[in-house]
């Protein structure tokens, strides 16, 4: 008879499907290789790290390079990455990590307060930063707009795509870069704000909820510019993809933080992984991968890669984050956070 | 009987992705929130005999509290306490707080996008739907079994499946040219996609049980073809018609899964009122997301509650008719 | 009604032409995308860590919520259909609610119920994951699948009736002997067929659990996430239409199932 063999055939299959699945698995989604077989079968033990949405090109070369030393010998990775204020929460919400790197200081002072981060986790040479990039703008191949500075931005009718600044540690850096050159670091503010208001007002009209999610926004064809990091832009070029970076002469230094937990039940391994990312050797590999590098040195070798911009303001000129943070940003207090909510709800 | 005009006589197969399920005829269908607009009669291998349903006795002794303690217990720690401490959340900041979440204008904005593009969707699968059912059943073609259950794919798709499937066709790099990706159009298609089976599945049973003599004898009185559809046909089917339409419209407001990467999440554009709920979430706004949860239930509760009211008033007259 | 050739042409046209466009097109497209670089490329996409991990992950889903909804659905069932007693519309009610909620509104109810801030919290707090953890995934497929199998063997313990259990019972079997013996064999189609349902919908959930994954690769990851994850976070166009590709062929698999058994309740 037909039917039989026929529904026969397909719980067969559906068996099948379940047999081969149960053979393997791991956190790789790079298809087959060897590297990534010997790192899954050896593991002695597991790092947890959270990340914000675009570091992962970094990790993906620092992760195997820390492997092969003697600290990372047979140490798992498991990395999920998304947009930077909602990884904080997460973790302070409870999920397990060992290891994070976050967009933005205040989203590492989230679990300071806590108390899953040690206070002291920035007391090292770097602040611990161990990499940051720029504020740029990303524009469709050619330039047909024409961009080349903030104001640009503001022509009649061009869309800007830049995160949600509630979600994205992004969100906040593209933001506070043009508020730092038209406030002339923080002393007009009043005119800094009225750039932010107009550009938020009437050029960005879609909120991705991470830098990532921007891109991807970006390259489905809204908008007609991205404000992102400089490593993020340098990312999809190497894609491929028809775009093509400004970074304008002022624009704002991107620092991004990392710290280990301090309840992680692999605490020596994570300190030794952060540590391992400020040696020469993880720094040059940053900078293969698109990050601006911390180490002076290496810095210098790849100067002709991250071209200085005319002014660089920083966050410490603007009074360091935590005044940043509750005088710009915070819900429904912050000068930007009410821009933005007025603009959008 | 071939088993495939079985298979259209049974009605709507339960989807897999969230919506209402109708009445299959031949169920005496309790109580509930059900819609009662398909109601063909039981000649779906029942018979009139087998409908002697005897429920004297039910379960025994000690068996039956005990057993109705542990149902009750699990549908509530499953399905109720979520949907309760839901409901708490929105109201937190009290009747107030609560009004204003769901007048915010970003959130009534995706809440008039889902509920325009949904009547869309639900106007268009009333037509074409029942032009298809009318196919199925009073056509002959090569490959009319299998068009008839390829029908049921949207069913057992993933939603994310068939968003990314209809990204590939019409998003940026579409073959075609057909960009529709953040407009939306594309969260019409998308959405027609999702709910293609339900007006389907709801006529097909009515049509076949549907009495052609009646027809028949129209056009021995020269009634023209149009005439006998719109004052014979088209008055037998509108119960069927208006269930499946009102379940395809239940299921596109609450759709997530198909839009989420066609749609483009442009608020008051192309955002959706489960993506303005996601997206409270993620910026930490929880009482937002379980108000305008809470709104959203509100609209289908309703929808659903009409078509229970129309399509008994229906019956009614129906029997009345009779 | 006689229809005219003419029309009845027209009618099939559009018809096959509506069925066509919507579904047979974008699918050949993404069959083509997924397999035109070779089957190779296919299976190598498919078979990464992460994507077994997927698999895994969704299939011991579907392993913890079919069994669940089997037992207490026709429990359900049986005391919605056998019983008598107040409430029973609103228990009827409740099993038809999952029906009526949006996906992501089930995610955020559950994690107002057993998020951090939620109502159990304090099992958060002890340190037993639920949100975030394998545990909440399966509670909201659990809900989003709930009614299948209780709509399924409804009608069919209506139809059959209980004569025989009460002839079982008088000639003294036990209730578990009948039921296990009489009531049974007779829902057992319907039954199969709301196991297949659930299956096809606990593969395809992902409105809820992307609200309550912590979206781990390789740990917390099911197949529908692992599609959403590769188009969005890896930008990985290629591996997420592989993926899709494979679930569109589990719900394939599936989908003959339904046709199939679909036969088989209506030869009873």
């Amino acid at each position: 008879m037909r039917r039989p063999s026929i529904a026969l055939a397909a719980i067969a299959v559906t068996a099948t499907l379940g047999l081969t699945a149960c053979a393997g698995g791991g956190a790789s989604d790079t298809a087959a290789g060897p590297g990534t077989a010997a790192a899954d079968g050896a593991a002695t033990s597991t790092i947890n790290l959270y990340a914000y949405a675009v570091p992962k090109v970094g990790f993906d070369v620092v992760i195997p390079a820390f492997q092969k030393t003697k600290a990372g010998q047979g140490v798992q990775f498991q990395q999920s990455y998304g947009a930077s204020g909602d990884q904080s929460r997460k973790v302070a919400a409870g999920a397990e990590a060992d290891f994070v790197n976050f967009s933005v200081e205040p989203d590492i002072t989230r679990l300071v307060d806590a108390g899953l981060v040690d206070p002291n986790w920035n007391a090292n040479e770097h602040k611990g930063i161990p990499f940051g990039s720029v504020v740029t703008i990303v524009v469709r191949k050619g330039n047909p707009k024409g961009i080349k500075d903030w104001d640009d931005l503001l022509k009649p009718g061009l869309e800007v795509v830049t995160p949600n600044p509630f979600s994205s540690g992004s969100a906040k850096w593209n933001l506070l870069a043009p508020y730092a050159a038209k406030s002339n670091g923080g002393v007009d503010k009043a005119a800094g704000l009225a750039y932010v208001s107009a550009l938020v007002k009437d050029h960005v009209k879609v909120q991705p909820k991470s830098g990532r999610e921007a891109t991807e926004t970006f390259l489905q064809g809204s908008g007609d510019v991205l404000l992102s990091y400089e490593n993020e832009a340098l990312f999809i070029e190497k894609n491929g993809d028809p775009v093509e970076h400004v970074t304008p002469p002022t624009t704002f230094k991107i620092e991004n933080p990392a710290a280990v937990l301090k309840g992680s039940k692999n605490l020596a391994t994570a300190t030794a992984f952060n540590d391992y990312l400020y040696t020469p050797e993880a720094q040059k590999l940053l900078a293969e991968a698109g990050f601006r590098p911390v180490d002076a040195s290496v810095a210098q070798e790849y100067a002709s890669k991250f071209p200085a911009p005319t002014k660089l303001w920083t966050i410490a000129d603007l009074g360091g984050w935590k005044t940043v943070d509750s005088t710009l940003f915070k819900k429904d207090v912050g000068d930007i956070a009410k821009i933005y909510d007025q603009a959008t709800q | 009987m071939t088993s495939d005009t079985d298979q259209q006589r049974r009605g709507p197969h339960p989807e897999t992705d969230a919506a209402p399920l109708p009445p299959r005829p031949g169920a005496t269908a309790p109580d509930g929130i059900r819609p009662r607009g398909d109601d063909a009669p039981h000649g779906a291998g029942s018979g009139g005999a087998a409908r002697r349903t005897r429920h004297g006795k039910g379960l025994r002794g000690l068996r039956r509290p005990l057993g109705i303690g542990i149902v009750t217990l699990w549908l509530s720690v499953i399905v109720l306490l979520p949907l309760a401490a839901l409901t708490v959340a929105a109201f937190d900041e009290g009747l107030a707080g609560f009004w204003e979440a769901v007048t915010a204008p970003a959130a009534l904005a995706s809440l008039w996008v889902t509920v325009l593009v949904s009547a869309v969707v639900a106007l268009i699968n009333a037509v074409l739907g029942t032009l298809v059912a009318w196919v199925l059943v009073r056509d002959e073609f090569r490959g009319k079994r299998f068009v008839n259950a390829v029908i049921d794919l949207p069913f057992a798709l993933p939603t994310i499946v068939a968003s990314i499937v209809l990204l590939s066709l019409y998003g940026p790099n579409s073959p075609i040219g057909v960009e529709l990706n953040a407009t939306r159009w594309g969260l019409v298609v998308a959405l027609l996609f999702v709910t293609l089976p339900f007006v389907i599945r709801s006529v097909q049973p009515v049509l076949i049980e549907a009495d052609r003599e009646v027809e028949e004898a129209a056009a021995s009185l020269g009634a023209t073809t149009w005439t006998t559809f719109r004052r014979i046909v088209l008055p037998t089917l509108a119960p069927a018609i208006l269930s499946g339409t009102g379940l395809a419209f239940a299921r596109a407001i609450g759709e997530y899964g198909s839009v989420v990467l066609i749609g483009g999440n442009i608020p008051r554009e192309t955002q959706v009122a489960s993506q303005y709920i996601q997206q409270q979430i993620e910026i930490d706004r929880p009482l937002n997301a379980a108000a305008v949860s809470v709104a959203l239930l509100a609209i289908a509760f309703v929808t659903l509650l009409l078509l229970r009211v129309v399509s008994s008033r229906s019956q009614r007259r129906e029997e009345r008719d009779a | 009604m006689r229809v005219s050739r003419g029309t009845r042409l027209s009618l099939r046209v559009v018809a096959l032409g509506y069925l066509f466009v919507l579904l047979a097109v974008p699918i050949g497209v993404i069959l083509w995308r997924t397999f035109e670089p070779g089957l190779s490329e296919f299976i190598a996409s498919i078979s990464t860590p992460a994507a077994k991990s997927a698999l895994n992950l969704s299939l011991l889903i579907v392993a913890i919520t079919v069994p669940v909804n089997v037992v207490f659905g026709v429990a359900t069932a049986l005391t919605l259909v056998r019983g008598r007693f107040r409430g029973r519309g609103l228990l009827q009610a409740v099993v038809d609610l999952p029906f009526a909620v949006s996906p992501i509104v089930v995610g955020v109810s559950l994690i107002m119920l057993w998020g951090a801030g939620g109502w159990f919290g304090a099992l958060d707090r002890a340190g037993f994951q639920v949100i975030f953890g394998i545990p909440g995934m399966v509670l909201a497929t659990i809900f989003v699948t709930l009614p299948f199998v209780v709509r399924e063997v409804e009608p069919v313990l209506h139809e059959i009736g209980q004569e025989q259990e009460q002839a079982a019972s008088t000639l003294g079997a036990n209730g578990w002997q009948t039921f296990w013996r009489i009531t049974l064999p007779a829902i057992r189609w319907g039954l199969t067929y709301g196991v297949v349902l659930t299956v096809a919908r606990a593969l395809g959930e992902f409105g809820a659990v992307i609200m309550v994954s912590s979206g781990f690769p390789g740990v917390s990851q099911t197949l529908t996430l692992l599609v959403h994850s590769r188009y969005i976070d890896d930008h990985n166009t290629y591996g997420a239409y592989a993926a899709a590709t494979l679930l569109m062929g589990i719900a394939l698999v599936v989908l003959l199932l339904m046709t199939l058994l679909d036969r088989k309740r209506s030869d009873r």
